[in-house]
């Protein structure tokens, strides 16, 4: 990697961070609960590109696949997130839908 | 400047010939530099916009749609340098994911706002019929 190209990528991790500290004061405070959910689910799509720039800086590619790791977990927690906040449990029954029956399958 | 063209020349040494500008490697650091500028531009907008704008829906549109875009083409320019096949998949792999699921989390977001009955702050609003809907 050529020198500007070194400081290029510099720059552009230190914007990614300069975004997620801003992601940060809407997460601390937002007004509601999905406000905050926002924040976290943004902060975390910023967090992978900030892993896939880091690791083009220090020139290991293993971090990609934490990256990849880190996409398909944020997406999980912010579902999770929404499904424990909208039944108060992670437990519950979802609304079962009627399979034999043709008529209430929607 | 002076970098860029350093860095444009120092790639010509690899070529037999030294008067010979290395087109492939020109049109590389061209596309970085432009993805990666358009990239970070949309991201810094979108937080600008999740930081500024009054309402959580408006939030969510501003948050929703740059972070997608911001994220494909910051990773566009991260394939533009990769050297190896490998890293272009995984990075090929990562942008697949982050398309897919981004939007996806943004419309579970605002459904779930929308269903709890979260009003926006101007506009019409009309409340979810919660007894029909059993989805």
């Amino acid at each position: 990697m050529s020198p500007f190209m070194g400081y290029f990528m510099l720059g552009s991790a230190f914007l990614i961070i300069v975004s997620m500290a801003m992601m940060l004061g809407r997460l601390l405070g937002g007004p509601t609960l999905y406000d905050r959910l926002l924040a976290v689910n943004s902060f975390g799509t910023k967090t992978v590109l900030f892993l896939c720039v880091f690791c083009f800086i220090i020139g290991r590619p293993d971090g990609v696949d934490i990256a990849l790791l880190y996409a398909l977990m944020n997406f999980i927690a912010t579902i999770a997130v929404l499904k424990f906040f909208n039944y108060r449990a992670l437990d519950v029954e979802l609304p079962s839908r009627n399979v034999t029956g043709a008529e209430d399958v929607r | 400047m002076s970098l860029i063209f350093s860095a444009a020349v120092e790639t010509t040494h690899a070529v037999e010939h030294a008067a010979q500008i290395d087109w492939i490697s020109v049109f590389r650091l061209i596309g970085t530099i432009v993805s990666m500028a358009a990239g970070l531009f949309f991201v810094l907008a979108g937080t600008v916009g999740v930081l500024r704008l009054p309402d959580f829906y408006t939030r969510l549109h501003a948050a929703g749609m740059t972070d997608t875009l911001g994220a494909e083409l910051i990773l566009l320019a991260l394939i533009f340098q990769s050297d190896s096949l490998q890293m272009v998949l995984k990075l090929l792999l990562v942008a697949f994911f982050l398309f897919v699921t981004s939007p996806t989390a943004t419309h579970a977001v605002g459904h779930a706002a929308y269903r709890a009955g979260l009003k926006p702050l101007l506009g019409e609003y009309r409340a979810p019929d919660l007894e029909e809907d059993k989805s």
